[in-house]
């Protein structure tokens, strides 16, 4: 039976007809139609359920405070959960009732928008569409402002020029400082806003208020100024014989415009008259129980309450940040006066319905109350009032009233539960925006990574960037690639794309004096040409990265910094240059994509450096260890640095960051004679850990000092100060009982992480006296082994510990923890 | 989001700015001097104030320079922002 009138509705657009599909059947509406006019101008009434009592339930609003008629639309867009209220009709619309809760589909079973971020700057921002929002946009726009008007329905009535107009945009929060993030909806695009407003007006208008009573969520039953809504704007009769009950003038002028319609309005009620059986006899129950100002932006930002006896609610103070306004009725402006008239009194409350959405009743609240709770906060947690999808629009004030009058308070006693943002869900897509998959962050690649690519590197993610982990030939797995690039290190050669590894230029002429702060050991004294590796410390005494200054000239270093930590160090420096030491000529630049650097380490290196072509003398007297040469290599003007990572004879090749890939294959090709084998993170891991070398990061933990790893070699004891000198004077980086480096040999493998106690009572609890920090299968030893932090550790060399293990207990002896050539005699080859 | 005025660049969005903690804490010249109980004082102890509250901010996705400003802890308000060296605004 179609309700719609034969004229009428300022909205929709008779010549458009449009077909969609409810609930699985075929309906017609116009343009401009809500899903939920839609479904009323076809007779629709009722059609869904509620969420935990599986009652009948209607539409109750016309606007986005409805808590009743949910829908999953499946067709030409997905919503799991969207009101009926607020969804454009659109043709080939399909939607299905949703009982509060919606559902996760497969992603391939739906159509997804695109979604946007947009940023805009202006001087006005008008939240809400009505008279009120219209005003205030007119006014900024004639005094130049850039103006945006947004709401959240589909259209906006007489849009003023001018003005940037966004219908069915939902400002979701109002942030510090003029910054509000709204929602844009539509069939094909959805865009997050971000507009940063010099000033916010918030013209959010006010909803009806519900009115609790017995069986007040019975189809039929529905606020007074949304059946007014229908008529006026879709041309939608709601009902054809109708009861009113109202608190205030505003459900009789909604009465009159029903009337006139063709409802016939069989009896107008009042406070004190008995609503029990008010629906018996008809087909629509229009409430009216007064208006609240719509503050849920308001509110969410710090702006303060006042209450008004006149409108039985609560209005805006002058609490609120200085860019912020509310205008028109979402102020109290315009609003009747009504009598102050929550609960129908009864004996028994248990259908006297507050939040639809959550099926509580008046009884769940009188039963909260009696549990001890007196905050209308705890209420709320306790019944879930006002936490559904609806946010309580319609519940949260009214919950608050009658808490209020059971608890024999005033009305002004207690307002409204905290409102906080987003004020209508939205997905997590639309959050994200185009920030997923390869864009969710920036992706870094070194030169070669083509190389890499077609050579079968397995990648991990080392901050940004994208390092191999391991090379795999013809399928292996990773312990064989690494297995086998680990004794092409040991016998042969491997290659290493360092490149990623942090570098920094700090040049000036009091760099030498700045670093010696920074560091733990003195780099002022190091000659042009060496290297120094060091230590750089928290001001309280703890490692937080480590790597090796270059001097490159009196006033130059090239430092280099783990690969993570690049931006961190790079962070430092600065700090302190710019708050603690302005008066130092130094300056600092990140180079680290300047140069690429390939690592060449292993026994034959030195014959694959001659092979590959180079100017510098490579003979160990020459060009000993801890030193760097310019010079060219394949042709590339080239910086070679002996340092080595791995124990090996080792040389860096640092060329120009632009022929990082004509460096890498010149090595690959005049390498291969001599075994040179491409080798990834992983086998550098092993190899540093077979001779005892730490990674910052990995083995310490931001609570492990130098000479917790055994190395208080690298930290000067002259009277120059450095950072987190005063704290290592402190009596706690002395105490003996500190966790110290060892090294673990075991029968089986250790995971890292591992906890390790003294003795295998196999009773809990029991003291733990370490972890492992690195544990690998050892392929130039044949066996497993591991690096631990173990309290005296260095006192407990050949003594067992345990790690006990849901698999069963390990026992490993503590050992030095250098496995691999203690002497050091392979790094000159 | 706050709207940080960078006494370089001019207001900026919060997210372009790492925060640093409470502003004049000078780095001791003599920390030898100092007794454990001084040093500690130094490294660990902050003011926590409710209201007015010199601080330290870094333009890090900017200019990357620091400055100091005084914030309202109470409401996030800026009163002023002002360039590492000089004195604070009274």
């Amino acid at each position: 039976m179609s309700r719609r009138l034969d004229a009428g509705g300022s909205w929709i657009d008779r010549t458009k007809p449009l077909t969609f599909r409810f609930d699985d059947e075929e309906y017609e509406g116009f343009e401009g139609d809500t899903l939920a006019s839609a479904l009323l101008a076809n007779g629709v009434v009722g059609g869904f359920t509620s969420p935990i009592l599986g009652r009948p339930r209607g539409v109750m609003t016309a606007g986005p405070e409805e808590p009743n008629a949910f829908v999953e639309v499946s067709e030409p867009w997905f919503d799991p959960i969207v009101a009926a209220t607020m969804v454009e009709l659109v043709g080939g619309l399909v939607a299905e009732p949703r009982a509060g809760v919606g559902r996760l589909p497969d992603p391939a079973e739906v159509t997804s928008v695109e979604a946007v971020h947009r940023h805009v700057h202006v001087e006005t921002l008008v939240v809400g569409g009505g008279s009120a929002g219209r005003r205030a946009a007119v006014a900024a726009a004639s005094r130049g402002d850039r103006v945006i008007q947004m709401d959240e329905r589909h259209r906006i009535d007489d849009p003023p020029g001018g003005v940037t107009v966004l219908p069915r945009t939902t400002a979701l929060g109002v942030y510090d400082d003029g910054y509000v993030v709204a929602h844009e909806r539509s069939t094909t695009l959805e865009r997050l806003w971000h507009v940063r407003a010099g000033r916010v007006i918030l013209a959010t208008g006010a909803h009806e208020r519900f009115i609790a009573f017995a069986r007040n969520d019975q189809p039929g039953v529905m606020l007074s100024s949304a059946a007014a809504t229908y008529v006026e704007r879709f041309g939608v009769l709601p009902g054809d014989r109708a009861v009113v009950f109202t608190t205030n003038d505003s459900g009789l002028r909604s009465a009159d415009v029903l009337r006139g319609a063709g409802t016939d309005i069989v009896r107008t009620l009042g406070v004190g008259e008995d609503m029990s059986e008010a629906l018996d006899d008809v087909d629509l129950l229009l409430v009216s129980g007064g208006w609240n100002p719509n503050l849920t932006l308001w509110r969410s930002i710090g702006g303060g309450l006042r209450y008004d006896e006149r409108l039985a609610s609560f209005r805006p103070n002058d609490e609120g940040p200085p860019w912020l306004e509310v205008v028109g009725s979402a102020n109290g402006d315009g609003l009747p006066r009504t009598e102050a008239y929550w609960l129908e009194p009864a004996e028994d409350y248990s259908e006297h319905f507050v939040d639809l959405q959550r099926d509580q009743t008046v009884a769940d609240i009188e039963d909260a109350l009696e549990a001890g709770l007196v905050s209308v906060e705890h209420v709320k947690r306790a019944t879930y009032i006002g936490t559904a999808i609806d946010q309580g629009r319609t519940s949260g004030l009214l919950a608050a009233a009658i808490v209020n009058q059971l608890l024999g308070a005033d009305p002004d006693a207690q307002g409204p539960t905290s409102a906080r943002p987003p004020a209508v869900p939205l997905s997590y897509a639309v959050i994200a925006g185009p920030d997923r998959g390869d864009l969710l962050d920036p992706i870094r690649r070194t030169r070669a990574h083509s190389w890499h690519v077609e050579h079968g590197a397995i990648f991990e993610d080392v901050g940004q960037w994208k390092r191999p982990r391991y090379f795999s030939t013809d399928g292996e797995e990773m312990d064989a690639a690494v297995g086998r690039e680990c004794l092409a290190v040991r016998n042969a050669a491997g290659v290493l794309d360092a490149s990623t590894l942090g570098k920094i230029e700090v040049v000036g002429p009091d760099s030498p004096s700045f670093l010696d702060r920074m560091y733990t050991n003195r780099m002022s004294t190091l000659k042009i040409g060496s290297i120094r590796y060091g230590f750089m410390l928290g001001l309280d005494g703890m490692i937080v990265d480590d790597g090796v200054a270059m001097r490159l000239a009196d006033d130059r270093f090239l430092v280099t910094t783990t690969t993570g930590n690049a931006a961190m160090v790079l962070d430092r420096f600065e700090e302190w240059l710019q708050t603690e030491w302005p008066e130092l000529r130094v300056y600092c630049a990140s180079v680290t994509e300047q140069w690429s650097d390939a690592a060449i380490a292993g026994p034959n290196s030195r014959e694959v450096l001659d092979a590959v072509g180079t100017d510098v003398d490579l003979s160990p007297e020459a060009f000993p260890f801890m030193t760097f040469r310019d010079g060219t290599v394949a042709g590339i003007p080239a910086r070679i640095a002996r340092v080595s990572f791995t124990g090996e004879l080792s040389y860096e090749i640092l060329v120009d960051g632009r022929r990082g890939l004509e460096l890498w294959t010149a090595v690959l090709a005049a390498g291969a004679p001599f075994g040179i084998t491409p080798y990834g993170t992983e086998a550098m891991h092993v190899l540093r850990a077979e001779k005892g070398f730490v990674i910052v990061g990995q083995d310490t933990d931001g609570t492990v000092t130098p000479d917790d790893l055994g190395m208080s070699w690298i930290v000067r004891k002259d009277d120059s100060d450095f950072i987190g000198r005063r704290s290592l004077r402190r009596a706690d980086p002395s105490r003996p009982d500190r966790k110290q480096l060892v090294g673990l040999l075991s029968d089986d493998f250790l995971p890292e992480g591992a906890q390790l106690v003294e003795r295998d009572t196999g009773r809990i609890p029991v003291p733990m006296i370490g972890h492992v920090t690195s544990s690998y299968l050892s392929p130039t030893l044949g066996r497993p082994i591991a690096l631990a932090m173990v309290e005296r550790g260095r006192s407990r060399h050949g003594e067992t510990v345990f790690a006990p293990l849901p698999s069963g207990t390990i026992s490993a002896e503590i050992v030095p923890p250098v496995f691999h050539d203690p002497e050091g005699t392979r790094r000159d080859g | 989001m706050l709207l940080i005025d960078c006494p370089w660049c001019g207001p900026r969005d919060e997210i372009e700015f790492t925060y640093g903690g409470q502003a004049h804490i000078s780095y001791p010249k003599e920390s030898d001097a100092l007794t454990d109980e001084e040093w500690a004082d130094f490294l660990f102890m902050r003011d926590n104030p409710r209201g007015p509250f010199r601080e330290r901010w870094y333009h890090v996705h900017g200019c990357r320079r620091w400055f100091n400003a005084i914030r309202d802890t109470a409401t996030s308000r800026f009163i002023a922002t002002y360039r590492m060296g000089e004195e604070p605004p009274a």
